[in-house]
C-alpha cells in the first residue's frame, strides 16, 4: 500500500469505522425505510437473481424482494450482526476495497451511502472499480452518495461549498435513565456527539468517478440530497 | 454463516482472487449449528444452477456432512409427482440453508490466510500489510 493510501485508511478507521461501530444500534434503529429508487431497483431484479449489498449497514435492503438472494457486507461487525437477522440472505464483514468475492459472477450490486466515506478521489474510484469487478458483463450496480447540493435541507450545504466535511451524529442521553441512575451512581447521560467523515459529491462527480473506474453509466439522477447512478463495467 | 454463503466467497486478497486454489475457502476447526429457516422451494430451485457443485461437494466432505448427489439435481428431481417438495429438495434445504458455521476459520488454499468466523459471522478484513 502507498503511504497516501495508508493515511487514507487510518483516517477512515478513526473518522468512519470506529464511529459506526459505536453508534451501530442507535443508527440501526433510525434506518428502516427503503428509499423509493432503491426499492424499485431491487424489485425490478429478475427472480433468482444473485447480488451484493456492499456497506449494507443494518441490512434494511436485504428483504425488499423475496425472490432474489443477496450477500451483504459491511466493515462494522456490530452492524453486520444486526443485518444477519435477514434470512435467507447472508452477511459478512469486509471492506469495499477488499471484497471476498470472485470477479464477474454477480447479477447486480447496490452500494448505498458508502463510497462517500472514502477520503480521497483515488480511494473512491478504487471502491467503484471493486464493486464493478464483482459483476457479470453489463450487470447493473446502483450507487448512492450524498450530494453537496442540499439546498432544501437543514444541513445547509450547497454548490461551491467545502466537499469534505465532518457530520455530527447525536446520541441523546435519556432523561428518564438519568433520573433513575441518579440514585445509583453517576452515569453518562448527557448527549454524546460523534463525527463521521463524508465527501459530498457535486453534480457530475459520481459519473466521472464511474468512468475513471472503467465503468459506464446506464442511468443517473438526484433524489432528496443524494446523487445516484446505475453503472456497469466496460467489457474488457 | 450458512453453507450456501461459501459458494459466493473467496479470499479477499487481490492476488488470490483469480486463482483456482482460493475457491472454495476451507473450513478449519468449524463448529456447526443448525439454524431452522422456512423452506422456500423456489429459492432452492433458483439457487441450484448457480452453485459450483464440485466446490460444494468438497465443502460437505471437509465438514463431514452427508454427501451431495454426484451431479447438480435436475429441476424434475425437486418435486414429487403430486407437486410437493421432494426429499432431495428437503435435504438440500437442510444442508445449504440451515447448516451453518457458528465459529472456526476459513482458510485460503492459495495464500493460507485464515479468516475467523465468530458467532456465525465471517470477518474478511485484512491486516494492512497484507492488502
Ligand atoms: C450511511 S451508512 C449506509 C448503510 C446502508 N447502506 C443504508 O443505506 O442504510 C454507511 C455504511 O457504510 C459502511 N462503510 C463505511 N466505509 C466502508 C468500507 N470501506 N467498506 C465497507 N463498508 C463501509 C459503514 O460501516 C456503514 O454501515
Ligand atoms: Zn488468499
Amino acid at each position: 500500500m502507498s503511504p497516501l493510501a495508508k493515511e487514507g485508511e487510518a483516517y477512515e478507521q478513526e473518522h468512519v469505522h470506529a464511529v459506526y461501530e459505536q453508534i451501530a444500534s442507535h443508527f440501526s434503529s433510525t434506518r428502516y425505510k427503503p428509499w423509493p429508487i432503491i426499492e424499485r431497483f431491487l424489485r425490478d431484479r429478475p427472480n433468482g437473481a444473485i447480488g451484493l449489498d456492499i456497506g449494507c449497514g443494518n441490512g434494511k435492503y436485504l428483504s425488499v424482494n423475496p425472490n432474489i438472494y443477496i450477500v451483504g457486507s459491511d466493515r462494522s461487525t456490530n452492524l453486520v450482526g444486526i443485518a444477519s437477522k435477514h434470512q435467507p440472505h447472508s452477511v459478512v464483514v469486509s471492506d469495499i476495497l477488499e471484497l471476498p468475492h470472485a470477479d464477474g459472477i454477480f447479477d447486480f450490486a447496490i452500494t448505498i451511502a458508502v463510497v462517500h466515506h472514502l477520503s480521497t478521489t483515488e480511494r473512491r474510484v478504487e471502491a467503484i472499480r471493486s464493486v464493478l469487478a464483482t459483476l457479470k458483463a453489463n450487470a447493473p450496480a446502483l450507487i448512492y452518495v450524498w450530494a453537496l447540493e442540499q439546498d432544501g435541507s437543514r444541513r445547509g450545504w450547497s454548490e461551491g461549498g467545502d466537499q469534505d466535511v465532518m457530520v455530527p451524529w447525536v446520541m441523546r442521553g435519556s432523561k428518564k435513565a438519568a433520573r433513575q441512575q441518579d440514585c445509583v451512581a453517576t452515569t453518562q447521560t448527557e448527549d454524546k456527539v460523534f463525527h463521521r467523515y463524508y465527501h459530498l459529491y457535486r453534480r457530475g462527480e459520481l459519473e466521472e468517478e464511474i468512468l475513471a473506474a472503467g465503468g459506464y453509466v446506464l442511468d443517473a439522477g438526484y433524489e432528496k440530497d443524494n446523487w445516484w447512478a446505475i453503472a456497469a463495467k466496460q467489457p474488457d | 454463516m450458512k453453507l450456501l454463503t461459501l459458494n459466493f466467497l473467496t479470499c479477499a486478497r487481490k492476488t488470490c482472487k483469480s486463482t483456482a486454489a482460493a475457491f472454495p475457502l476451507h473450513p478449519k476447526d468449524a463448529e456447526l449449528e443448525q439454524i431452522e429457516i422456512d423452506m422456500n422451494p423456489l429459492f432452492v430451485k433458483n439457487m441450484l444452477p448457480r452453485l459450483e457443485w464440485e466446490a460444494m461437494k468438497t465443502l460437505t466432505q471437509e465438514l463431514g456432512l452427508p454427501a451431495l448427489p454426484a451431479e447438480t439435481p435436475a429441476p424434475e428431481e425437486l418435486t414429487t409427482e403430486d407437486g410437493e417438495a421432494s426429499q432431495v429438495l428437503k435435504d438440500l434445504h437442510v444442508l445449504l440453508m440451515e447448516t451453518s458455521v457458528a465459529s472456526g476459520k476459513l482458510v485460503c488454499g492459495n495464500c493460507g490466510h485464515e479468516y475467523a468466523v465468530k458467532e456465525g459471522i465471517a470477518n474478511f478484513l485484512l491486516p494492512s500489510h497484507m492488502v
